[in-house]
């Protein structure tokens, strides 16, 4: 893998407004009732001792992506020797292994045009030196999107300078979505 | 008999057209978002007021995307949720489609018909005719929100009448209006003049900017906090602001004043205050400072719940910052019917830390000198809506109070004889208004309801005009003051669909049935705009590219000494004692009431918004409604136990007189305290023509049968309305 892209999104910012949510649905012509990201409120404590953490989630674009070793047809695969995930629709056959391999429950059930669909990092944008739709549409900016093995990069830098976490870090899929805490 | 009877529109209107489907031939790729054939048309974004500019996409001639435009100091080039699903505004297959005009059957059944343009804008103008020749021209109100309301006030004014009114003043912003402008002499503006994004240290207090998507005040908070400002939020509620913020102040409902006070103490009684500031440009400081000993941290703890240290110690913060210290004024201020007098309490707040006109704090605002289009002057109208409304009530209200209006215009003898509604669902944006919009509506010789969407006021109409979309349309320039003077276009990304057409041919048309030719001495509204981005040095040909343009400021940002401040008050100075209300026989400093207690088992209802819609505007749009198809009701886990209630069940409120409401989804939350329930305002749906949005969820204005007007300026005061709950037959 040449280039590893990471999104780095940071909770403290994050509002839960769900605009990368709309901003995916219509870039991406979403069907409805499908969504390729979501938000997710989290709320401990008892009042008024409390603390609430919003975060975006998606697709991870894992490093040791389970979903593209378990398709059995190569339709999950990575795009241009990066981590960024596919699926080609052409080759999907719906059989549904890659969603029992993904640990973040990322991926639809099911395109109306019969395959399973995910988030793909808007690598058509990317690919123009754009940032994902969610990214670029963020009011906060809590949202950051760049090349992880470029150690100059934002999302470096954010990384080398903020405490962060990742999604069941344990599943051995090295995910590439991180979060600022 | 009642000649208007509430018509739910039955039948009328087809279903839309199906959402474009993609179809996969052979082998070949899919292709990829933005291969095809993409055009790009400037607009000024209509889901709320913020008024962002942006571009609307379209891709082989279908809607795409819209997206903010990078130039814009609105948006900063993002759309907030809101704005970025605007294409469902345009894909809402409950769109009003064509004219309808009520007609009664031999039977004397109601019903609405289609009709064509031609005749629809006859049967308008002949009863305007009428009430003119019978009644005079100023007995016909408009009752609007929105842009395209200017098209429409231009209507009205040419035929002879200036009565009109909004929501946004008497149910929204009104309170906070008066009370800077009676304090500091000028007008907060909208977007409002704060300077969050250089502000070391924000107080929010009763505003929840998350929830509430104001672009731009969501990005500079987001940016301040990112550069590590303090921020202290005062809600009784967990908002999202308050789960950012160095300080939550989880205070007493109602009791904002109380605290107000006892801040003002601390700051006067500690010598924290911006002395320099306060001598040089106010006047009434003795006053103040005499009045506020009542008032100790101590006091107040009684009263807010709040303990005195963390009082002090937030007075002390906020000081430590100022002038960058910015008290926000908020928005939505109509609560418990003294909220002149507190919004009073926030400038005076503001005025103590000095950051009125000062970098971090309150900047000054520049609007583009923009000509107006050269038009005959309007004839005088015989009556003003403020004082044939209010009868002697409000003082210092300077705008027409909505439900005043409404009252006016009910009753064989009142003095309303029609009205045209734009952009308004009035029975679900003034609370308890239906008994007298009923009323109103079995007297009224025209009501004229214009809209893009058939809301329940529809219902009352004798005629509804289906206006298209934002993005169908031209509009009035966007000329807002700012930090940068900027005007921005609006123009039709898409040919209007179905018959529907936009508010200024609609206006125009009228006017010319109505012989009012003079008033509309052009054929498009395009030349109109043309000739004034001429005057200003550009053009409509040169604003179709660029969407926004940006103009030189020619006054300073701040005040400094070689521009020293200005307030238009009676004394020239910003006025902590405020002569103008004493002499209307109210407090000229601000005085705290304590709140009326909920009874026992009730809850107070709270409100608010959700950042995925514009309340009721939006909750139909198609690709908002995924994202939020119900409000759900926040309960407290320790209330929730008690009345066994449980997440994801439903549950209807009743309240203290007796209304019941929708079924309501309930959320068992920690973010609510025990006293109080919450709700995002805008649901409960009551037009079965908006398919997706009727009935789901509860509406809490339906519950609000107890207003606390403002004597000042006759705002509802919404917040004194006590919930408890009502089982659904067969949960729990």
């Amino acid at each position: 893998m040449t280039v590893q892209y990471a999104m780095v999104i940071d909770t403290r910012l994050c509002i839960g407004c769900g605009d990368c949510v709309v901003a995916c649905k219509t870039e991406n012509k979403v069907p409805a009732g499908l969504n390729r990201d979501w938000i997710v409120e989290a709320t401990s404590g008892k009042y008024p001792e409390l603390h609430t953490e919003f975060r975006s989630e998606r697709c991870n674009h894992c490093s040791h992506a389970t979903c593209v070793a378990m398709c059995p047809t190569g339709a999950s695969h990575n795009w241009r020797n990066t981590n960024i995930v596919l699926v080609d629709a052409n080759k999907c056959t719906g059989c549904k292994a890659c969603i029992a391999a993904c640990p973040y429950d990322a991926r639809l059930i099911m395109h109306p045009d019969g395959y399973v669909d995910k988030c793909t990092f808007c690598h058509h944008r990317v690919e123009h030196g754009l940032d994902p739709a969610c990214v670029s549409t963020c009011p906060t900016r809590c949202m950051h999107f760049g090349i992880l093995n470029d150690p100059g990069s934002k999302v470096s830098q954010l990384l080398k300078s903020r405490r962060y976490k990742t999604l069941m870090p344990g599943t051995g899929n090295q995910p590439n979505v991180y979060y600022l805490i | 008999m009642n000649r208007r009877e509430f018509i739910k529109l039955s039948g009328l209107l087809g279903t839309g057209a199906v959402a474009p489907s993609i179809f996969l031939s052979g082998c070949s790729s899919k292709p990829l978002p933005g291969d095809g054939l993409v055009k790009k048309t400037p607009t000024i974004c209509d889901m709320c007021f913020w008024k962002c500019a942006g571009f609307v996409y379209s891709e082989n001639s279908k809607p795409w995307k819209v997206v903010g435009n990078p130039e814009d100091l609105h948006s900063s080039g993002r759309f907030c949720t809101r704005g970025t699903g605007g294409i469902g505004a345009y894909l809402d297959r409950d769109r009003l489609k064509t004219p309808l005009i009520r007609q009664t059957d031999k039977e004397g059944r109601q019903s609405f018909r289609e009709a064509s343009w031609e005749e629809a804008i006859k049967l308008i103008a002949q009863r305007m005719q009428a009430i003119a020749e019978k009644h005079g021209p100023d007995r016909l109100a408009l009752l609007h929100h929105g842009t395209g309301a200017r098209h429409f006030e231009h209507l009205i004014r040419a035929y002879g009448s200036d009565s009109h009114a909004e929501p946004a003043f008497a149910q929204c912003r009104g309170p906070r209006d008066v009370a800077y402008k009676l304090t500091f002499g000028d007008i907060l503006g909208s977007p409002e003049r704060t300077d969050m994004a250089n502000s070391d240290c924000i107080v929010l207090i009763g505003s929840h900017i998350g929830e509430n998507l104001h672009n731009g005040q969501v990005q500079e908070l987001s940016q301040a906090l990112d550069k590590g400002a303090s921020l202290i939020t005062v809600d009784p509620r967990f908002s999202v602001a308050a789960s950012k913020s160095k300080y939550w102040l989880p205070i007493r409902p109602g009791t904002d004043i109380a605290l107000l006070l006892a801040w003002m103490h601390v700051l006067i009684n500690e010598e924290l205050y911006d002395q320099e500031f306060i001598e040089a440009y106010s006047t009434g400081f003795d006053e103040l400072a005499e009045h506020v000993q009542a008032y100790p941290p101590e006091w107040a703890y009684l009263q807010t719940g709040l303990k005195p240290d963390l009082i002090r110690e937030t007075a002390r913060e906020m000081a430590s910052y100022a002038p960058a210290t910015l008290v926000h004024p908020g928005r939505h201020t109509t609560w418990y019917g003294d909220d002149t007098q507190r919004g009073r309490a926030m400038a005076i707040l503001a005025a103590l830390l000095g950051s009125w006109g000062r970098k971090g704090g309150f900047y000054i605002q520049e609007k583009v000198k923009l000509p107006k289009y050269p038009l005959p002057h309007y004839p005088e109208p015989a009556s003003e809506s403020h004082v044939v409304a209010h009868k002697g009530r409000f003082p210092i209200a300077k705008k027409t109070v909505s439900q005043a209006l409404i009252e006016a215009s009910a009753g064989p003898d009142a003095y309303y004889k029609g009205w045209i509604v734009y952009g308004t669902n009035l029975p679900s944006s003034i609370p308890g208004i239906r008994p007298k919009l009923k009323e109103a509506a079995e007297t009224l010789e025209l009501i004229v309801v214009v809209d893009t969407m058939p809301a329940e006021i529809t219902g009352y109409a004798d005629v509804i005009l289906p206006e298209c979309t934002y993005l169908e349309r031209y509009d009035i320039l966007r000329n807002s003051g700012a930090r940068v003077p900027s005007v921005a276009l609006r123009m039709p990304a898409f040919e209007p669909r179905y018959d529907s057409k936009p508010g200024w041919w609609i206006s125009r048309e009228i006017g010319l049935a109505l012989g009012l030719e003079k008033y509309y001495p052009w054929k498009d509204y395009s030349e109109v705009l043309d000739w004034q981005l001429k005057a200003a040095n550009s053009s409509l040909k040169e604003m179709e590219k660029l969407g926004v343009k940006d103009f030189p400021r020619k006054k300073p940002l701040y005040f400094t000494a070689e521009n020293p401040p200005h307030f238009w008050t009676p004394s020239g100075k910003i006025e902590l004692y405020c002569q103008q209300l004493a002499d209307a026989g109210f407090d000229p400093m601000p005085r705290y009431t304590a709140p009326m207690e909920p009874p026992e088992n009730f809850y107070r209802l709270n409100y608010g918004r959700m950042p995925a819609h514009t309340f009721g505007k939006t909750t139909n749009n198609p690709l908002l409604f995924q994202l939020a198809p119900e409000n759900t009701l926040w309960v407290n886990p320790i209330v929730a136990k008690k009345w066994k209630l449980q997440s994801g069940s439903y549950i209807r409120l009743q309240n203290q007189d007796g209304i019941t409401s929708n079924p309501v989804r309930v959320r068992v939350t920690e973010r609510t305290g025990l006293d109080a329930v919450f709700m995002a305002h805008g649901f409960g749906q009551r037009s079965n023509k908006m398919r997706l949005t009727h009935g789901a969820g509860a509406d809490d204005s339906e519950l609000m049968s107890r207003l606390l007007i403002d004597p000042i300026m006759g705002a509802t005061g919404m917040r004194g309305n006590f919930v408890t709950f009502v089982k659904e037959q067969g949960v729990g």
